[in-house]
């Protein structure tokens, strides 16, 4: 147990770097709040070479280049809104992590939803015709000649669970 | 027996109602459609942003050993093709022999962009052990006017007219049949418009 706790934490040591090595010390800002600026909207841009990972972890150098243009966007004075346009203007909005809301990705957008309330309403309607729940399940009342036997056979048989299973159940 | 309009109603509105059950079959049909096409497009293949705008202005550096830097002022004056390459680059050496031969035609002119070399001799080292079709070439070490051009690798080749607007991209290494049923007709065709 011990020696597996060790195992995971050592795990963990090595992993815990790895997430923030593609930042390297030297594309760094020395302004902690621009910094932070080019963290956050790196995180946002997609590496173009590496399709599904940001700007912000990936290790490619065309990623590494993209944040160092980044960094001199937001350092020349542009905000974010600016520094993130300009790579869409360059890349198109497939640079974006997070896809824009607009005509062409509408679907994207609701299309979950609508499938949602499609089969909402499909089991609402399911339900619905099938009349109240329990309403056609219930079991009908015995007739005479059912509760007749079912006395009968309460009445005259061995109880229902064997003796030798009832010491054993207890 | 107490509710009787359930069973009473619900024959007539399954008749009516049928192709209900048919929806999730449609949807099925419609997603495997979808996924399909999805399945045909290349995700590397992005369209390019720059196509029908002016290339960016710029102006790189010439290696070492080359005098000529390339601008955007030696593209202006006739249609051209801008092709990105590096020596690090596998599939540029296999573009390469197809680049010499466009070169050899003399149809048009072949412009390198010698991209995010290590060593700044690099570049010019291999176009002296594999051939120089380039009529200028210019360095952009750290992905400046790469980065302008939304290049995503190398090789890339734009055809840009003789105003300096790019016409087309061109992803990965210009084969054989690119460059006849695709680049050189185009070119044609920005000529003939030109005039």
């Amino acid at each position: 147990m011990i020696r597996r706790l060790f195992a995971i934490a050592a795990l963990a040591w090595l992993l815990a770097p790895g997430a923030a090595l593609a930042v390297l010390p030297d594309e760094q800002l020395a302004d902690p709040a621009l910094e932070g600026r080019a963290r956050t909207l790196s995180q946002g841009l997609r590496c173009v070479v590496c399709q599904s990972e940001n700007i912000d972890e990936s290790n490619a150098e065309l990623a590494r280049d993209m944040r160092i243009r980044l960094r001199e966007l937001l350092v020349a004075g542009k905000s974010d809104d600016e520094a993130v346009g300009y790579m869409v203007e360059r890349y198109g909005d497939y640079v974006l992590m997070k896809p824009p809301f607009k005509a062409t990705t509408l679907a994207l957008w609701l299309g979950p939803f609508a499938l949602l309330l499609v089969g909402a309403l499909g089991i609402g309607l399911y339900y619905r015709r099938r009349g109240p729940i329990g309403a056609e399940s219930a079991p009908a009342a015995l007739s005479a000649a059912e509760r007749q036997r079912l006395d009968h056979l309460l009445a005259d048989d061995e109880p229902p669970t064997p003796p030798g299973d009832r010491e054993a159940g207890r | 027996m107490t509710s009787p309009d359930p069973q009473a109603s619900s024959p007539a509105r399954s008749g009516g109602r049928r192709w209900v059950y048919f929806l999730p079959l449609a949807v099925l049909a419609g997603l495997t459609g979808l996924f399909l096409f999805g399945l045909g497009n290349d995700p590397r293949l992005l369209p390019s942003q720059l196509i029908n705008r002016p290339l960016p202005e710029f102006a790189l550096e010439a290696p070492p050993g080359r005098d000529r830097p390339l601008t955007s002022e030696v593209l202006k004056g006739d249609v051209s093709l801008v092709n990105i390459f590096g020596s690090w680059c596998v599939a540029c050496l296999q573009e390469h022999p197809v680049l010499r031969q466009i070169a050899a035609e003399g149809v048009v002119r072949i412009h390198g962009i010698d991209w995010r070399e290590k060593n700044p001799a690099d570049g010019m080292a291999w176009l002296r052990r594999h051939g120089d079709p380039y009529d200028a070439v210019g360095q952009d070490p750290d992905s400046k006017l790469a980065i302008d051009l939304g290049v995503t690798g190398a090789p890339e080749t734009f055809v840009v007219d003789a105003q300096g607007v790019v016409r087309y991209k061109h992803v990965g290494p210009i084969t054989q049949q690119d460059w006849t049923e695709k680049l050189k007709p185009l070119i044609a065709d920005l000529r003939k418009a030109a005039q």
